[in-house]
């Protein structure tokens, strides 16, 4: 059974990919059933931007799915609320009215809040994120009504033309109330606490397509909302998103570097990877707000650039965790180690996933991270200092992210493959089955296609950003694959890049032949300093190598050090055994939702006071309502 | 074409072959200073000679990343020698990245460094790991923050554009904002290439030392891929520095004799900056590694300095 949806899925996937690229070129269609939904009718429209996230859904979908074929194999529960997640995301981009938006925004919330509670132990984090979706939710319900309220249309197409009539403050307030919503399913901080907590929990396919894909429709949501339904805006929208990005991005990433669950930790790099996406997608709205359309459109063509390669890397990792959490039935770092001999074919495409996502050449994350780059360094062209200034942090923001990052991955990809295994679980560990491993050089293969396409690509989402920003970006594609920034600003050419470094990859073996250097090789242990043994217990853990970022951002991280030593009773020499650890605590719990939390504790304490639950109480609280009605009206 | 041929093998060889030079120049500078003979500068030839020459042993707990790595880092240090202005001021490999790639080449070879050194399993691999990559981590911002002023200033971020600028109007390298950029630059070479104060090239005490402690494991040809690997990292940065802050001399022409003037000015300039760097390193002692977040704090503000200078002087 399970086989058959996940192969019917594989199927839909290719179709709607199909349908989804045929928009991405341009074409455009409409499809109205009025009499389905309440309220509008149910209708969908398919634009070049509608189109490009349909075609991110599906082309991470059908991987996924292929993956999930040998993953979920004889899975009884779950299979229905994953063809309505699959199909509600597909709906969420083509959606041409509020109603049917929101219908498909809650179909999708509500199916993947069914994956995430599927397996046994996971009701906090279910609990959490159906919180954190239907506050969200409610966030976005809110704005659209009032927008559609005073623009006196539901339908999408109507609200462009209207909003430039409105005042500024309904504006702000229908933009705030959207963004809201839109940056807490995009895991923005600080709304982002369901993410580390539900992604997760879920199946490891499903955590795959709520971080590579989900979260993106937040941020397509937030295009439509600033780009399009509410410009002209003032630049302090803007700014807002793009500090958040920035925020989003360096709190990812720090706790990233100190996680030590595999999948948590590929959870807050999809907060990290969502504020790389903002960055641009408020980059190019400060520049549309102050008149620069081209380089907006510069800006944008970056963040959905990184959009879609944060789908292919992050679904890879996920698929890449979850062949761990198969074979090893743990997802602890400190639990893994040595997996690189066990399961090479996993160990090679988690590698690759992690130098794509540490934005390192030749693949495709450094491809976008430097588009972000060229987009925020165009900020000389925009002769306001306050905004210099802010383009500034950007810059060094996203620089320290970046850094960070590949040294989250190396440690990441270090501890869980390389050295020696450090339980009975990872020594025991095997290869990932067939259909798994299709699943992941799929994926892999699509990294790969991301970077060397860059000059496809670019022109492609060139025209899907062309309507938001009002101009086309400053790209050219030149000779040797070359795109050039801006008339000669800056240019890359990824197909050199990677030939140039596959032939020097063969210099130095050329050049020690002809050196002649020795060529043989002998099989020794482990240099210690003559001690006898080398045992998983000396290698470095994730603890130890996060360590030294721990005191630098100590600040941040506020870790607590406990160290307890139980000394043999008959002297404190003889050590029975010493535990160590060493907690962060996370700011946003303490000083945020602890407080918020208690509050709406304290207020639902006090409301339970009028809930005695006796029927004519509560008679009487109905005659009471409809009295001050009565009286009011 | 040809001239972009000679160009580009040119500059391969020169960094190829002299980067074993300049770094031992700079200890036998160094031993001069603090009094002692010390060995000649082609000393660091016949180390990488002898390496070659001995069998390698490798630790049975590494796999094939361990085995892969020396190779890959050999290989980013040879295609950023193409694309760092060293004897030209526009190289081959010019048009197909710029300084986000150079820095980004550098860090794909830090990756595999550091994954290299966790591979073995010993403790000292994976010290030299962490603080490898929390090093470069701290250094990224600054980086990038000098090459945008540079590049606010130049109206580019092509280093041969850059160069090419600065060529043109030498009265820009002297502007404030361009001599903070120079030593928040300065200070991020010295702990991209692990020397003083931020990492001891010298050292072999294990719990002190980065670079050192995660190549620990490497032996025969592949230590000496890895040498070379971080003499040619210290040749380009050098290289980066001569010509992006004494712009002068670079020739943008690509005919023999334009070339050979270019060798001869940069041999000059690279005397002076290795000259700086063995004073450097025999007057300043080694921080402590929890020090040097403040070192590359200081780099930062340095830059951030430059980039608001060009703000407020335009």
């Amino acid at each position: 059974m399970s086989t058959l949806v996940y192969g019917f899925a594989v199927l839909g996937s290719l179709v709607a990919a199909a349908v989804g690229i045929h928009g991405l070129a341009g074409g455009t269609w409409t499809l109205v059933a009025p009499g389905l939904l309440p309220l509008g009718g149910f209708a969908i429209a398919m634009d070049r931007l509608g189109g490009f996230f349909l075609t991110l859904v599906a082309a991470a979908a059908a991987p996924v799915s292929l993956y999930a074929i040998d993953y979920d194999r004889g899975a009884r529960r779950g299979l229905l609320a994953y063809l309505a997640f699959l199909g509600a995301m597909a709906l969420v981009p083509l959606a041409a009215n509020a109603m049917t938006f929101l219908v498909a925004w809650e179909l999708m919330s509500l199916a993947s809040w069914l994956l995430v509670g599927r397996e046994p132990g996971t009701s906090r984090p279910a609990w959490a994120y159906a919180v954190m979706t239907h506050a969200g939710f409610a966030c976005v319900l809110a704005g659209m009504l009032l927008l559609g309220a005073r623009a006196g249309s539901l339908a999408f197409a109507d609200w462009r033309a209207v909003a430039p009539a409105l005042d500024g403050t309904t504006r702000s307030v229908v933009f705030v109330l959207l963004a809201l919503g839109f940056a807490s399913k995009a895991g923005a901080i600080p709304l982002h606490v369901w993410l580390p907590l539900a992604h997760p929990a879920a199946p490891s396919h499903v955590s795959a397509l709520m971080s590579g894909v989900m979260v993106k429709l937040g941020v397509y949501g937030l295009l439509r909302a600033g780009l399009e339904w509410l410009v002209p805006g003032p630049v302090w929208w803007a700014a807002a998103v793009l500090l958040a990005g920035v925020a989003s991005a360096l709190v990812g990433v720090l706790y990233t570097l100190v996680e030590r669950d595999l999948k948590r930790l590929l959870a807050f790099s999809t907060i990290e990877n969502v504020g790389i996406v903002l960055i641009g997608v408020g980059a190019g709205m400060v520049f549309r707000a102050e008149g620069l359309g081209a380089l907006a459109a510069l800006a944008l063509v970056a963040a959905l650039y990184h959009a879609a390669n944060h789908a292919a890397f992050k679904a890879l990792l996920f698929l890449g965790a979850g062949s761990v959490l198969h074979a090893t039935g743990t997802r602890s770092l400190d639990a893994c180690g040595g997996l690189v001999k066990r399961m090479p074919w996993t160990a090679a495409a988690f590698l690759l996933g992690s130098v794509a996502i540490a934005g390192l050449p030749p693949l495709n994350g450094f491809v976008s991270e430097w588009l972000t780059f060229q987009a925020l360094l165009q900020n000389l062209r925009l002769p306001r200092p306050e905004l210099n200034l802010l383009f500034a942090v950007a810059l060094a923001g996203l620089a320290l992210t970046v850094g960070l990052a590949a040294a989250a991955f190396v440690r990441a990809f270090g501890i869980t493959f390389l050295a020696l295994p450090r339980s009975e679980a990872a020594a025991g560990a095997h290869e990932a089955p067939p259909l798994m491993r299709a699943g992941m050089v799929a994926t892999a293969l699509g990294c790969v296609a991301l970077a060397l396409g860059v000059t496809w690509i670019v022109s492609g989402l060139a025209a899907v950003v062309e309507p938001l920003a009002g101009a086309a970006p400053p790209l050219a594609v030149q000779a040797w694959g070359t795109v050039d920034v801006g008339q000669g600003f800056a240019a890359l050419s990824m197909p050199v890049v990677g030939v140039a470094l596959a032939l020097a990859l063969a210099a130095p073996l050329v050049a020690l032949r002809l050196a002649g250097a020795r060529r043989d090789r002998r099989t020794y242990e482990t240099w210690g300093c003559g001690r006898m043994l080398q045992t998983a217990r000396m290698e470095y853990t994730a603890a130890s190598f996060a360590s030294p970022f721990k005191r630098v951002f100590d600040f941040f991280y506020r870790p607590d050090r406990r160290v307890d030593v139980r000394a043999h009773a008959e002297s404190r020499f003889f050590v029975e055994a010493t535990t160590y650890a060493s907690p962060t605590r996370s700011i946003f719990d303490d000083w945020l939702y602890g407080p918020v939390g208690r509050a709406i504790g304290q207020a639902t304490t006090v409301a339970r006071t009028i809930q005695s639950g006796h029927p004519n109480l509560y008679l009487a609280y109905i005659l009471a309502a409809l009295v001050a009605m009565l009286v009011l009206g | 074409m040809t001239g972009a041929l000679g160009a580009g093998i040119l500059q391969l060889a020169v960094v190829a072959a002299g980067a074993p030079l300049l770094r031992g120049l700079t200890r036998t500078l160094k031993a001069r200073l603090v009094g002692r003979r010390g060995p000649g500068p082609l000393q660091p030839y016949r180390d990488l000679g002898k390496l070659l020459g001995k069998e390698a042993v490798v630790s049975s707990t590494t796999s094939w990343i361990f085995r892969v790595t020396p190779y890959v880092l050999a290989a980013t240090m040879l295609v950023a020698a193409l694309v760092v202005p060293v004897v030209v001021a526009r190289p081959p490999l010019g048009f197909a990245g710029n300084a986000i790639l150079l820095m980004a080449l550098f860090v794909l070879g830090t990756f595999f460094l550091a994954l290299a050194g966790l591979d073995a399993g010993s403790a000292f691999g994976g010290m030299g790991s962490s603080r490898e990559v929390a090093v470069a981590a701290l250094a990224e911002p600054t980086v990038i923050l000098a090459i945008f002023a540079l590049a606010m200033r130049a109206g580019t971020i092509d280093l041969g554009g850059v160069v090419e600028r600065l060529g043109d109007e030498p009265a820009l390298a002297l502007s404030p904002g361009h001599l903070m950029a120079f030593a928040a630059f300065f200070i991020v070479m010295l702990a991209e290439t692990g020397r003083l104060p931020v990492d001891n090239p010298a050292t072999h005490l294990e719990l002190t030392m980065i670079h050192e402690a995660m190549v620990l494991e490497y032996s025969g040809r592949y230590l000496a891929l890895v040498e070379w690997a971080s003499a040619m990292k210290l040749f380009l940065f050098l290289s980066l520095l001569a010509n992006l802050f004494l712009p002068w001399g670079v020739p943008s022409a690509t005919t023999p004799a334009a070339l050979g003037l270019g060798a001869v000015v940069l041999a000059g300039k690279l005397l002076v900056l290795a000259a700086a760097l063995a004073l450097i390193e025999t007057t300043v002692a080694k921080l402590r590694l929890f020090r040097v977040p403040e070192l590359l704090a200081g780099s930062f503000v340095l830059a951030l300095l430059s980039v608001t200078t060009v703000f407020l002087l335009r």
